[in-house]
């Protein structure tokens, strides 16, 4: 038993992440939260060398010299376009921690449900880990984005799900003394973990990181119980909890339903899109062309998506913005909830290149302007703006809401190619009449208009 | 109580305290926010050391050091990353008539 004012110092801790989740969803007291959750953590760890009677501190201490050594800069270093994939490649070596930990416990928890809940932990940690490894896989784009639906993968999944479910229970009845068994059973989990995501499509994927945090704090919930560690308790399931809601809470932003989002691709039909570039005529011009558009509009919005932040064009788009507000004209910048790899994550891009935050319309204010606006400048976005959303029951992103860039007069897009977006669909508002396509690179496209802007 | 009880009173009150906290967040604060409590549950570190502190045999010790490298990199890495993005919420000193094209400075 470890001392009472030890317990106490974890009971603070506790009480200090309850206070970091509360602060972290509100913008005034989010990084006042965050600290806090931070400080914690750090007085927690040190406290808990204190008490328990620990073996292999030299060790214990140079794995976490080495864990800082790695993480740090990593963290630090991030571009903002990579934080989604950082962040779930984070969520799954937590996963895997809490896996670790509870396959050690396996042998020595002593009653019943401790041993249920280390046998539980053990599976939710190896889904978690491997899950995240997949869609740390798709936001880095080193696997597609597109939704993969191995052969009989349903099949396969449930298979692995129900061997899962056997070895589990044949490792309680063994009393967790099957030290292969255990192993096993984190084995197959991988397994299950992959499965369940592969089949996510690439706007999907933010959502799917959220679940599987959900699940890790499950799994480390778990282990405090296991462990008789409150603070473990307290942290894993509020993260589990928040984690779960806000799962939701994103999953409502897209239109869709979580389990539409899992199993979607396994019922077939919703893997529109071949992905490939179509050969169907567009109108394309040059950037003279686009800035005389520009220049004479009274309104225009912009819609800035991921590419723009890939192209580091930040910079260049408010150089534009500036220069159409000093012609007169009204502009505005249409920003969708999930514009960019993650919920909230254009927000993040644009605050990063000091955007005023009054230029920044929100979703329903946004599509209100559209009508009236002349011109929708889509900048390196796709999907946001895909009236497929609307119209395709069969699509992948049938039921999102979308930016109604297509209700504008006309619709300039910037784009690098022909190929569909993050979505893997093709977009049939870039061969409508009143669209007009610049090729290029954004940054160099953009540069191009501030400078033919500039000559008129 | 039964221990055992007491922790289940516990998790029941921690699932509806995280349920109730998140409840209502802008889409603004998703990413953030789901960064954020992707640290927390960094705090699997604590087991880590626990039971790496206390294993029995080298196989064990390993495993136990693995998974206090995880989580250390779960933990500080989630902190880090999280504060990085919040540090583009800060609120901005008056910005300056001649600051286009200035901002960001990386």
């Amino acid at each position: 038993m470890i001392p009472v004012w030890a317990q106490v110092v974890y009971l603070g801790a506790a009480a200090c992440f309850v206070l970091a989740l509360k602060g972290l969803s509100s913008p005034k007291s989010a990084r006042a939260g965050n600290l806090v959750g931070a400080g914690a953590a750090l007085v927690a760890v040190v406290v808990t060398f204190i008490v328990y009677d620990l073996d292999n501190l030299a060790l214990i201490l140079g794995a976490i010299a080495l864990g800082c050594v790695v993480a740090v800069p990593m963290s630090r270093r991030v571009a903002m376009t990579a934080i989604p994939q950082l962040v779930a490649l984070f969520n799954g070596v937590g996963g895997g921690a809490a896996g670790l930990v509870a396959y050690l416990e396996l042998a020595s928890a002593p009653t019943v449900f401790p041993l249920a809940a280390s046998v539980a932990t053990v599976a939710v940690g190896g889904v978690a880990f491997s899950g995240s490894v997949v869609t740390f896989l798709k936001l880095q784009e080193l696997i597609t984005t597109r939704p993969v639906t191995p052969p009989a993968g349903p099949a396969l999944f449930a298979v692995s799900l129900a061997v899962t479910l056997v070895l589990g229970i044949l490792l309680y009845a063994d009393g967790g003394d099957g030290v292969w068994l255990g192993a096993l059973l984190g084995a197959v989990a991988l397994v299950v973990g992959v499965l369940l995501v592969l089949p996510v499509g690439g706007a999907d994927v933010p959502i799917v990181i959220s679940l599987l945090n959900a699940f890790t704090g499950m799994a480390v919930a778990a282990g405090g119980y296991v462990l008789g560690n409150a603070l473990l308790l307290v942290g894993g399931t509020l993260v589990g909890a928040s984690g779960s809601i806000l799962t939701r809470l994103m999953a409502q932003a897209m239109g869709r339903s979580v389990s539409s989002i899992l199993f979607g691709a396994f019922k077939g039909g919703s893997t529109a899109g071949g992905g490939e570039a179509s050969d169907r005529p567009v109108r394309s011009a040059g950037p003279d062309d686009v800035a005389i558009m520009l220049a004479y509009a009274r309104r225009v919005i912009v819609v800035p998506g991921y590419g723009l932040a890939v192209a580091q064009a930040q910079h260049t788009i408010r150089e534009l913005v500036d220069l159409l507000e000093k012609r007169g004209v009204e502009v505005g910048y249409a920003i969708h909830p999930v514009a960019g790899r993650m919920p909230g994550h254009m927000n993040v891009l644009l605050a990063e290149a000091n955007v005023p935050y009054e230029q920044l319309l929100e979703m329903d204010t946004a599509n209100g302007q559209l009508r009236t606006a002349d011109v929708a400048l889509v900048v390196g976005a796709n999907d946001v703006v895909n009236p497929a959303a609307r119209s395709s029951p069969g699509s992948p992103i049938y039921g999102m809401p979308i930016l109604d860039a297509d209700h504008a007069g006309a619709v300039v897009f910037l784009k690098r190619s022909m190929r569909p977006g993050f979505a893997g669909i093709e977009n049939e508002l870039l061969f409508d009449q009143k669209t007009t396509l610049l090729f290029g690179d954004a940054k160099a496209s953009l540069t191009a208009l501030v400078g033919a802007l500039k000559s008129l | 109580m039964d221990p055992s009880i007491a922790l289940l009173t516990i998790f029941v009150l921690a699932a509806f305290t995280g349920y109730e906290v998140v409840s209502k967040v802008s889409s603004t604060l998703h990413t953030p926010l789901m960064s954020g409590a992707n640290a927390i549950h960094g705090i699997i570190l604590v087991g880590g050391i626990i039971v790496a502190g206390q294993a029995d045999g080298n196989a064990e010790l390993a495993i136990g050091l693995i998974a206090v490298l995880l989580a250390t990199l779960n933990l500080v890495g989630g902190f880090v990353v999280t504060d990085r993005m919040l540090e583009m919420f800060r609120v901005k000193k008056a910005p300056a008539a001649d600051s286009v094209g200035a901002g960001g400075g990386e």
